[in-house]
C-alpha cells in the first residue's frame, strides 16, 4: 500500500507543478510549501552573503593599516613582537607550494588509478577497491594529521637527521593521500563516461590498450580530469587540522624540510588567543584565503560548463 | 526499499541531532551549584553557620562570568567545584578563550572577571585593569626522557631559544640537532616564558603549537626536543629539566628559588562594581581557604 503511493506522488507532483500558476490561491499548502522552498534556497544564498561581506568587514581594516604591499609581500609574520610585522608571503609562498607539491604527487597516482578502476581492473575487484576510496574520503583529517605525526614525521626526522620532522615535506604527503579520493572518484567518472565507440574505433585501427587509454580516452575526458586536479586543489588549500600536526607552523619560507605555516594553520594556530591588530590580521588571512578559494571555484565552474558543452 | 531508507534516514538524523546536544553541553563549564554533597548538609541549609573565615554571611545567588586564560582551566575547575559548595546559589562560568581575549572582555564589560596567566602590561593597567594574583604557575623546561641533558641555565635556555645553541652535543648531550618546540604567539605561556628568559621577539623556533598538550607529545615523540609548558601540565611522558640546579616543584615555585614562575591573575576594572556575588567568588579566591584548590590545580597559592 504504502509502496504505492509512495510510487505515485512524483506523478502527483509533476500534475500540480503543471497547474501551480493557475491554482496557487485556491492550494494554500502549495504556496505554503512553495514559501519554505523560497526561503531555505535564500538561506544558502543568505549565509554565502553574509560570510562574505563580513570576511570583507572585518578583513580590510587590518590591510588598511599594515598596507596591502607590506601584508601581501612581507617576508616577516611576528604578530605579537614589540614592533609587530604582518607580512604573509611565507604562508602564501607556503600554501602555493604545498598545493603544487601534492598535486605533483597526488594527480598521476589519483589519475592512474582511475584508469586502472575505469578501465583495467576486472569489475569484480574494482567494486571492491572503489569503496575503499570512498572510505579514504571519509576519514577525518585529523586521523591523518594523527598517523602524519606517528609515523611520517618520525620517519623524515631519521631519514633526513633534522632536529624535527614536522615539515613542508610532511604536509605534502599528507595532502597527496588526502586529495586522492577527489582527484580518482571525478577522473574515474570522467573517464566512464566517454563513448565506448571512441575507444572502440581505436582499438579497431590497431592500438594497443594501453594507447587507447593515455591517447583516446584520457583525453576526451581531459575538461574531467582537470575539474579533478581543481577540485584536489581547493581541498588542499583549505585543509588545516591534518596540516597544523605535520607542519610546525613556524612562519619560515618555506623549504621542503623546515617547518611552514599554511595559510589556514596561520589563522588555525593563532586565532584562540589573538586581540587587537593582530586578530585583524588574521581575518585579513581569512580574506586572502577565501579570494584564493573563489579563484579556485571559478576555475572549476569553468572546467565544468566546458565539460558539458564539449 | 524506500520505507527503509527514510526509516535510516530518519535514524541518522535522531543520532546526529543527539550528538549535537550532547557537544552542546561540553564547550562550557559550570559549578555543580546543586551538587553539593549530603555530608556538608549543614553549610548548604544554614550558611550562617558556614566555615568560621567565609566573609559572606548570607547566602548569595547569581551568575559569575569568567573567561580568559585556559592555562587556569584546571584552577578554574577546582574554584567552581569548591566555591559552589560555599554559595550553591552562585553559579561560576567559565569559558577558555585565551588571556587576551580576557583581559580585552572584561574591560568591554561582557565578563565579570578576565582571567590572565601573565602579568598586566602597563597598557592594559592604564585601560583600568586590576590585577588580583590568585595563584602562581612554573613554567617547565621538558625533553625526552631519551636526552642526558637534565640541568640548564636560564642563560643556556635563552641561548637555546635564541639559536645560538643548537645542538645537544654543546650541552653535554648526544650529537643531536635541538628540536625548539614552543608555543603560537599569542600564547601566555609563552609570553610568560619569554619574558622571564629574557628572550622576547627572539626566538628561533623549529615548531610552534597552539596548546601545551600539542608541545607536551611532540617532546615525548622526539628525542631531539626540548619545549616549555605549565608545571602542573608536565606528565611522565616527559622530563622536566632542573634550572640553574634547582627543579621544578610547588616550593620552590613558592619560595621563588625555582626562576621560571608567572602568575594567575584574576582582572578586574578599576570603578566597576562587581555584583554580590562575583565579589564575593573573588574575595574568596584571594582568600587562604582557597589555596587547598590552587595546590590542588598544581598550583602555588600566594595567599596561603
Amino acid at each position: 500500500m504504502n509502496e504505492q503511493s509512495l510510487h505515485n506522488s512524483p506523478e502527483e507532483a509533476v500534475e500540480k507543478t503543471s497547474r501551480r500558476k493557475g491554482k496557487a490561491g485556491a492550494r494554500p499548502l502549495e504556496s505554503v510549501m512553495q514559501l519554505i522552498f523560497f526561503i531555505c534556497g535564500f538561506i544558502a544564498i543568505a549565509f554565502v552573503l553574509v560570510i562574505t561581506i563580513y570576511l570583507i568587514i572585518s578583513g580590510l581594516p587590518a590591510i588598511r593599516e599594515i598596507g596591502l604591499v607590506d601584508f601581501l609581500f612581507g617576508t616577516e609574520w611576528a604578530s605579537t613582537a614589540e614592533d609587530p610585522k604582518f607580512g604573509i608571503l611565507p604562508m602564501i609562498l607556503t600554501s602555493i607550494y604545498g598545493t603544487a607539491g601534492a598535486i605533483v604527487i597526488g594527480v598521476p597516482i589519483g589519475f592512474l588509478m582511475a584508469v586502472f578502476l575505469s578501465k583495467v581492473a576486472p569489475r569484480r575487484l574494482a567494486n571492491v577497491i572503489r569503496p575503499v576510496v570512498d572510505l579514504l574520503a571519509g576519514i577525518p583529517s585529523i586521523v591523518y594529521g594523527l598517523v602524519g605525526l606517528m609515523v611520517l614525521v618520525p620517519f623524515i626526522r631519521e631519514t633526513f637527521n633534522t632536529a624535527a620532522g614536522e615539515s613542508l615535506l610532511a604536509a605534502i604527503v599528507v595532502l597527496a593521500i588526502m586529495i586522492l579520493p577527489s582527484i580518482i572518484s571525478v577522473s574515474e567518472t570522467a573517464l566512464n563516461a566517454v563513448p565506448k565507440e571512441y575507444e572502440e574505433a581505436s582499438l579497431a585501427l590497431g592500438a594497443t590498450d594501453i594507447e587507447t587509454y593515455f591517447r583516446v580516452s584520457a583525453p576526451a575526458a581531459k575538461s574531467g580530469i582537470a575539474a579533478a586536479v581543481v577540485l584536489g586543489v581547493g581541498r588542499a588549500i583549505g585543509e588545516a587540522m591534518a596540516i597544523m600536526m605535520v607542519a610546525g607552523n613556524v612562519a619560515n619560507m618555506p623549504d621542503l624540510l623546515s617547518s611552514v605555516r599554511f595559510l589556514t594553520t596561520g589563522i588555525a594556530v593563532e586565532l584562540a588567543y589573538s586581540s587587537g591588530l593582530q586578530r585583524q590580521a588574521l581575518f585579513s588571512i581569512g580574506l586572502v584565503l577565501f579570494l584564493f578559494i573563489m579563484c579556485i571555484n571559478v576555475i572549476l565552474n569553468v572546467f565544468l560548463k566546458r565539460d558539458k558543452e564539449g | 526499499m524506500k520505507k527503509m531508507k527514510k526509516l535510516l534516514a530518519a535514524a541518522l538524523s535522531l543520532a546526529m541531532l543527539a550528538g549535537l546536544c550532547a557537544c552542546g553541553g561540553t564547550t562550557e563549564t559550570e559549578a555543580p551549584a546543586s551538587e553539593a554533597p549530603v555530608s556538608e548538609a549543614p553549610v548548604s541549609e544554614a550558611p550562617q553557620t558556614d566555615t568560621p573565615e567565609t566573609e559572606a554571611p548570607a547566602a548569595l545567588s547569581g551568575t559569575v562570568n569568567t573567561d580568559g586564560s585556559t592555562s587556569m582551566a584546571d584552577v578554574m575547575a577546582a574554584f567552581q567545584e569548591s566555591f559552589g559548595d560555599i554559595q550553591p546559589d552562585v553559579t561560576v562560568n567559565y569559558s577558555g578563550t585565551g588571556s587576551g581575549s580576557g583581559i580585552t572582555n572584561v574591560l568591554a564589560g561582557t565578563v565579570d572577571i578576565g582571567l590572565s596567566s601573565r602579568a598586566l602590561t602597563d597598557e592594559e593597567k592604564a585601560e583600568g585593569a586590576v590585577e588580583n594574583i590568585v595563584a602562581l604557575d612554573g613554567v617547565a623546561i621538558v625533553v625526552n626522557p631519551e636526552n642526558t641533558v637534565t640541568n640548564l641555565t636560564l642563560e643556556q635556555i635563552a641561548q637555546i631559544y635564541t639559536g645560538e645553541i643548537t645542538n645537544w652535543s654543546e650541552l653535554g648531550g648526544a650529537d643531536a640537532p635541538i628540536a625548539v618546540i614552543g608555543r603560537d604567539a599569542a600564547s601566555g605561556t609563552r609570553g610568560a616564558f619569554e619574558e622571564i628568559v629574557g628572550v622576547e621577539d627572539a626566538c628561533v623556533y623549529t615548531n610552534e603549537y597552539e596548546s601545551t598538550g600539542e608541545v607536551i607529545g611532540s617532546v615525548a615523540g622526539n628525542p631531539n626536543a626540548i619545549g616549555y609548558a605549565s608545571l602542573s601540565a608536565v606528565d611522565d611522558s616527559v622530563v622536566a629539566v632542573q634550572v640553574n640546579g634547582v627543579a621544578p616543584s610547588e616550593a620552590t615555585v613558592a619560595d621563588g628559588t625555582y626562576a621560571i614562575q608567572r602568575p594567575f591573575v584574576m582582572v578586574t576594572v578599576e570603578g566597576t562594581e562587581l555584583s554580590e556575588a562575583a565579589q564575593a567568588f573573588l574575595d574568596w579566591a584571594m582568600s587562604a581557604d582557597a589555596a587547598d584548590e590552587v595546590e590542588a590545580a598544581g598550583c602555588v597559592s600566594p595567599n596561603a
